[in-house]
């Protein structure tokens, strides 16, 4: 059958297994409009904002795991999906973004709506590709899919000229597999490196498991359980990694890094031998490199090779899949005698009597941490969520104790404001049967506004929470600070009423101002199982995220709640971020 | 240190462009690059000269390795090489210290390959720092206009990329 070319691309993301699209049409793109509307196996999520597009197509893929689709038109269309695929490239998410492009004769010619796609895109996708003939869409799209999904995950973005899409060809059959000569990752990890580690493993007294964002996106986290319960070691998990081991277990030492736990980040200080899994060593989880984990040898376990001594020089590197490696390591751990740790655990028990995470109540004001433990306790900790970036974000990773992988949704890597709710609303339309819970705050909440329109036309209810407290808090609590409290742009005056702003957007406004509301705020927005909800939950705005490691700071500079409130300007290293 | 590294690669658009800017996006620093097609028409080979520390150069390696149309990757210095670089540079007349054009042609063991307007044009080729030397040998002001392929090499005897 003669098939035009954008039918044959509909037809390629039917066979991949594609059932929602997220996406803005346009010029560029009409022919392949005309081809979704013809079909009824892919669902087309009509967002507001291409960037929506993109952060839906992400929380889609992270809550479920597969990959998110996008598709955009040309000019305009796919530049306003960069930041959403940045996001993605940052947390290794896998994503295939298809963007219409001019025709190819008037490539070049700064014709209307022409943007060079590839060239933009190009630093933050894993891989793309510009289709220059109707007979290679097929296998682009294989190709696209096999390296977004494989190795370690990312975007691929697509460009299609739009006579690429009007031309017409005999229809052939979609590869099943392909083969790329030039991409072939390593997924088995290496005996030889496996024995030596093991070999670490038993002989460290004092040793601490770091998980990050590898083990959920590998679903690793049933191998990472395994192991972390047959050695008996401390674990402590990143910002994308919560919920791989569950945080509610005694083995836990909960988040580490700029925002973690005393404990977790003590013990990383302290440790003989620290174990990363899928985590990549970033400048939030070791502060000052110069003094990080001074007594430790380094076990990292990665699938991207450019990971390992990127930042700190591994020991003992272990390329491959998370899943793949702890499974090795299991097996090669089995019957082997660990260490004596005893001594460790009671000196992290010590540390952990500290209760970094205590904060002291006022009367008359809402804690934002109390807003996410209530929020904990009403959805019984099962709930997906998502959250935006800044202090909720850090509150809700501190205090909702994530016992499942891909509970936790967010925009860690890039941080991006604006991600939760489009995030939401992908992973509703990915896991129908979940709660959602959008953490977010005032200002946050404002870059991705538009989509509660989105969230309506395709029945998505999430509960959104803003922690509304007037301030870009981060912001504020940096130039309290570091900054002598000069409070730079970081106040929001004339705010919206989100209560009627959700109204006229067709969903439950509720204002939360009393401690008292709170609770049964919460549940009765949960009880709303039809609707999105706007929790509009006005909080101290004088609050602020501890612990804190100072950007420079090492591990064990950690400023307390109620100990330290202040560091003094010289302290402060301005050349980290 | 300064290293030569060598990369096969997909003939394809947009391939050099990805190795560059992976350069820049990186800080990574770049002295020459060339590139061309190889016996296999749908393969190119890169040679990169860059510097910097043995870690900045394991990353090096490991981003091109990572660019997904990279076949493959070989930091050429580590081994046993030949590293060659050509120049086309244009001369007016004599060299410096009197030394005669000719001669100093015979003594680099370069050719002259165009004469006109009284400018001579000559082929230089060989490592680095003998066209720097040759470059060195000359007045300043006599020369005209240089052209540099940078440094294009290969492994010796039976090992491959």
């Amino acid at each position: 059958m003669e098939l035009n070319g954008a039918e044959i691309l509909v037809d390629c993301l039917q066979k991949e297994g594609v059932d929602h699209v997220f996406g803005y049409p346009g010029g560029a793109v009409l022919h392949i409009y005309d081809a979704i509307e013809a079909q009824d196996k892919i669902t087309h999520v009509l967002v507001r904002h291409e960037q929506g597009a993109a952060h839906g197509a992400d929380g889609y893929a992270r809550a479920n795991g597969k990959p998110g689709v996008v598709l955009v038109t040309s000019g305009p269309g796919i530049t306003n999906a960069v930041t959403g695929i940045a996001t993605a490239h940052m947390d290794s998410i896998p994503m295939v973004v298809i963007s219409g492009q001019v025709p190819s004769p008037l490539i070049g010619m700064d014709a209307f709506q022409e943007v060079d796609a590839t060239g933009i895109t190009r630093s933050c996708v894993k891989h793309n590709f510009l289709v220059r003939d109707i007979k290679d869409i097929a296998t682009t799209v294989k190709k696209a899919f096999h390296i977004a999904t494989t190795g370690r995950p990312g975007p691929v973005v697509i460009d299609i000229p739009k006579d690429i899409t009007i031309a017409k060809m005999e229809q052939e059959e979609y590869p099943e597999s392909i083969e790329i000569r030039s991409y072939k990752p390593t997924t088995k990890p290496s005996n030889r490196q496996i024995r030596k580690a093991a070999e670490l493993i038993t002989k460290s007294k004092k040793p601490i498991l770091y998980a990050g964002g590898g083990c959920v996106i590998g679903n690793a986290s049933e191998e990472l359980r395994e192991f972390t319960r047959m050695l008996g070691f401390p674990i402590t998990q990143t910002l994308m990694g919560l919920g791989a081991y569950p945080m509610t277990d005694k083995q836990s030492l909960g988040m580490l890094g700029m925002h973690g736990t005393y404990e977790a980040n003590m013990a990383m200080h302290g440790s003989d031998c620290v174990v990363a899994i899928g985590a990549r060593f970033d400048d939030r989880i070791t502060g000052n490199l110069a003094k990080f984990c001074p007594t430790a040898k380094f076990i990292h376990i990665d699938i991207d090779p450019s990971q390992i001594s990127k930042n700190v020089v591994a020991d003992i590197p272990i390329v491959g899949q998370t899943a793949q490696v702890l499974q090795a390591l299991i097996a090669e751990l089995k019957d082997k005698d660990l260490s004596d740790i005893s001594k460790w655990w009671s000196q992290i028990e010590e540390w952990r009597k500290v209760d970094s995470l205590a904060y002291k109540k006022s009367p008359g004001v809402i804690k934002p941490q109390s807003v996410i433990e209530a929020l904990y306790e009403v959805t019984e900790g099962k709930a997906i969520v998502t959250s935006d970036v800044g202090q909720h974000q850090m509150w809700a990773a501190q205090y909702y104790l994530f016992d499942e992988p891909r509970q936790w949704i967010n925009s860690g890597g890039l941080g991006t404001m604006g991600f939760g709710l489009p995030a939401a609303m992908g992973a509703k339309l990915a896991m129908p049967e979940k709660d959602i819970a959008c953490v977010t705050g005032e200002g946050s909440i404002q870059m991705m506004l538009q989509e509660l329109s989105t969230m309506l036309q395709y029945a998505t209810p999430v509960k959104i929470i803003n922690l509304n407290n007037g301030y870009l808090g981060m912001v504020r609590q940096w130039q309290e600070f570091f900054y002598e409290k000069r409070y730079a742009m970081s106040y929001m005056d004339a705010l919206p009423d989100f209560i009627k702003l959700a109204e006229s957007y067709g969903h439950l406004g509720i204002k939360v101002d009393k401690e008292e509301d709170l609770k049964p705020a919460l549940i009765e927005a949960f009880k709303q199982k039809d609707r999105t909800v706007f929790l509009d939950i006005i909080t101290d705005p004088s609050e602020n995220v501890f612990p804190m490691i100072p950007a420079g700071g090492a591990h064990c500079d950690m400023l307390l709640a109620g100990r330290d409130e202040m560091v003094s300007k010289d302290e402060t290293d301005f050349n980290a971020v | 240190m300064r290293h030569i590294i060598s990369v096969i690669l997909e003939d394809e658009a947009g391939a050099l462009s990805r190795v560059s800017g992976l350069f820049t996006q990186r800080g990574f620093n770049i002295e020459s690059l060339t590139v061309a097609q190889t016996t296999d028409p749908t393969l190119s080979r890169m040679t990169i000269v860059s510097s910097g520390s043995e870690r900045v150069l394991e990353q090096i390696v490991k981003q091109l390795n990572k660019l997904i149309e990279v076949v493959k990757v070989t930091d050429l210095t580590s081994q046993d090489h030949v590293e060659r670089e050509l120049m086309l540079a244009k001369i007016s007349s004599t060299s410096k210290e009197g030394v005669d054009l000719k001669e100093l042609v015979e003594i680099f063991g370069c050719k002259v390959v165009d004469v006109k307007d009284k400018i001579y044009t000559i082929e230089v080729s060989g490592k680095t720092k003998k066209i720097n030397a040759f470059l060195d040998a000359i007045e300043p002001s006599n020369i005209i206009e240089i052209s540099r392929t940078g440094v294009t090499g290969i492994s010796r005897g039976k090992k491959l990329i």
